[in-house]
């Protein structure tokens, strides 16, 4: 049976040389727990890069969709009004007095949207109750996970993490979403 | 190899950004210190001062609403005076936080990390602040939502796409929400530090629950650079956008002196010039305050004196354009309103807006000045000041002689008006009095990524680097 290890190192330049380290003798690094973004990791640790961005960019197509409707189906077709001399007739016509409402919308799904996507995709939510190997992860500790495959291997993984720069080791079990 | 491991100073001729010699842990216990430790004296004395200002302004609102807008010193000439200025003024302020926090990481400007917290938070209140005037001078605050676009029992009546009012109602209320979810999304891992510093179980129960669940994985850290990147470049539209649309307001109308196709641009370089002299102002106090004096620099400082020279000269070339449009133009209702403005009976607000607005920002080309903690201080009040008159000499002033003379009158404030405008001030403080109590104000993990780029003790390894 597989476990987790946490190697816990006391900089970021400790960690990604450890990472380096152990991956040339073998061992696998899962994932990292950091006090700060640690550029370059996530090649190291094969994390594939965010598709966020693009969820952002489809909400925000749906907020210009939405307004250039709302607009249309509440200016022109619903209930034209003549204001001032400047009828509601034609949509094209009016468009360009629409323009500040439908990029607001644009701005709003898509910033919203995206917030909401990050919130789920990386599990946050008021109540969460976050796995914090080491208490001072969120200060200036930086925590590597290392799956061990085999039981028998947990000393001498557990020792080579310690050759790699680590200050402490910890055998805890923690339940990561 | 990474940027993180390899990291150096980020140029040798550059003075560091952050001062005193600082480990990771050393930046978290100064920055958590303020929410953390108890608050002294001079906080409380603030605190005081701004809730009972706060309160004279909910009284005031009160009134307002018990009395009708009559309460106010606005007659049928000039329906648009202190409340417009009002919110006109805090909107602008609003203004510099989403700069800070989003045109200057678009620039990858790292100075911007130890004020963007506290530059966004500010951006909120005012937003706050600016909303409550609209909201109340329709007059029936309670029947606010008729501006939004709801079916309604009267038929299928909508509201007016093509009314730039209404597209004030889209842009502030995106703008805020934006702006808000921004600085919280922000927060959640300094929360997170705080949670897991937490002694009380009261403390780590609230944290919990504010940060989240934030775990600071690999995966977490590059959604959130991901997320704060687009959100800097929705926003950096966005904040343009909103100050571009309540400049049509006026723009989009036919009274001399509003009429003006150059609003859009000189309303942005405005509001940006207002809102960096009050994070000034606000930042002055605060680094002194939370003792931040080795986060928040003279470099600091003298930078964003250097962005109010370039708005505040941007602000001056707009005042003489529209100067010599009126003329230029040849419409002798255009020429009369500037006339007016600068030798007509409220020619003591032109004169304060032009010396407040372009002659004391003139004074940062001086060294010795834009490093100067209490000149900046005084400056930055003076522009507050300006921009204050700029808002009324715009709104009130073109207004009180248009068209017709038989109309033409002059506009008061009652005690009404100003108990609530002074009421705001008292908001603003209050809530962010709060904040720097609740909150940690500069951005913690956004900081330690580059204490060893700008940092005081990597600058030496910088060079060795070399």
């Amino acid at each position: 049976m597989s476990r987790i290890i946490y190697g816990i190192y006391d900089d970021e330049s400790d960690l990604m040389s450890g990472i380096e380290n152990l991956q040339a003798k073998g061992v696998k690094c899962v994932d990292a727990q950091s006090p700060f973004p640690v550029h370059g990791i996530e090649k190291l640790l094969n994390v594939p890069r965010t598709r966020i961005s693009i969820a952002s960019f489809m909400f925000g197509a749906t907020g210009t969709t939405l307004a250039l409707w709302m607009t249309w189906y509440m200016m022109v077709h619903d209930w034209h009004i003549n204001i001032g001399g400047k009828p509601n007739f034609m949509f094209y016509m009016n468009l360009p007095a629409f323009i500040p409402v439908t990029f607001e919308s644009t701005v709003f799904c898509a910033a919203h949207g995206m917030a909401l996507t990050f919130l789920l995709r990386s599990k946050l939510l008021p109540g969460v109750t976050a796995p914090i190997p080491h208490p001072r992860l969120t200060d200036d500790k930086f925590v590597l996970h290392v799956e061990v495959k085999n039981e028998s291997k947990l000393d001498e993984t557990a020792g080579l993490i310690k050759a790699s720069g680590a200050s402490e080791v910890l055998m805890k079990s923690l339940q990561f979403a | 190899m990474s940027e993180a491991v390899n990291a150096k100073f980020e140029a040798v001729v550059r003075d560091p950004l952050i001062l005193g010699h600082k480990s990771y842990h050393q930046m978290t216990e100064d920055i958590c210190r303020p929410v953390e430790g108890k608050a002294n004296k001079y906080w409380w004395t603030a605190f005081i001062i701004s809730a009972t200002t706060m309160t004279w302004g909910i009284l005031c609102l009160a009134y307002t609403i018990g009395n009708g807008i009559g309460s106010w010193g606005l007659n049928k000439t000039i329906g648009w005076a202190w409340d417009i200025t009002n919110f006109v003024w805090w909107i602008g302020i609003g203004h510099a936080g989403t700069l800070i926090s989003a045109i200057l990481l678009l620039f990858r400007q790292r100075w911007r990390m130890s004020i963007n917290r506290s530059a966004e938070a500010m951006t909120i209140f005012a937003v706050i602040c600016a909303g409550l005037f609209p909201l109340f001078h329709t007059g029936r605050p309670w029947l606010d939502y008729w501006m939004l676009p709801l079916p309604n029992q009267f038929g299928s009546l909508w509201v007016n796409f093509n009314s730039p009012l209404l597209w004030d109602v889209f842009a502030i209320s995106t703008y805020f929400s934006v702006s808000l979810v921004f600085w919280y999304l922000g927060l959640i891992p300094d929360l997170a530090t705080i949670r897991d510093r937490a002694i009380t179980p009261a403390r780590k129960f609230i944290y919990g629950l504010l940060a989240f669940g934030w775990k600071g994985t690999a995966r977490d850290w590059l959604r959130f650079e991901e997320v704060a990147l687009v959100l800097a470049g929705l926003s950096t539209p966005l904040v343009l956008s909103v100050h571009t649309i309540v400049s049509f307001d006026f723009a989009t109308s036919i009274v001399p002196g509003w009429h003006t196709t150059i609003f859009p641009p000189y309303f942005v370089a405005g509001a940006i010039f207002s809102g960096f002299a009050m994070v000034l102002t606000l930042m002055l106090v605060a680094r002194k305050v939370l003792s931040l004096e080795e986060y928040i620099t003279i470099q600091h400082i003298e930078l964003m004196n250097k962005i109010i020279i370039l708005t505040g000269s941007i602000v001056g070339v707009a005042y003489i354009t529209e100067f010599f449009m009126a003329w230029y133009s040849g419409v002798q209702y255009e020429a009369y309103a500037f006339q007016n403005r600068a030798f007509g009976p409220y020619w003591w607000a032109y004169w304060s807006m032009m010396t407040c607005n372009v002659v004391t920002p003139q004074l940062f080309w001086f060294k010795r000045i834009r490093t100067s903690a209490m000149a900046t201080f005084v400056i930055s009040i003076f522009v507050n000041i300006g921009m204050w008159f700029e808002r009324f000499v715009i709104i009130a002033v073109s207004l009180s002689r248009d068209y017709l003379p038989s109309s033409w009158t002059m506009y008061s404030p009652t005690f009404i008006e100003v108990g609530i405008f002074v009421g705001t001030i008292g908001l603003f403080f209050t809530c962010f009095l709060v904040f720097a109590r609740v909150f940690p104000v500069i951005a913690l993990a956004e900081l330690k990524t580059v204490i060893k780029k700008t940092g005081n003790q990597y600058k030496h390894k910088g060079v060795l680097h070399k």
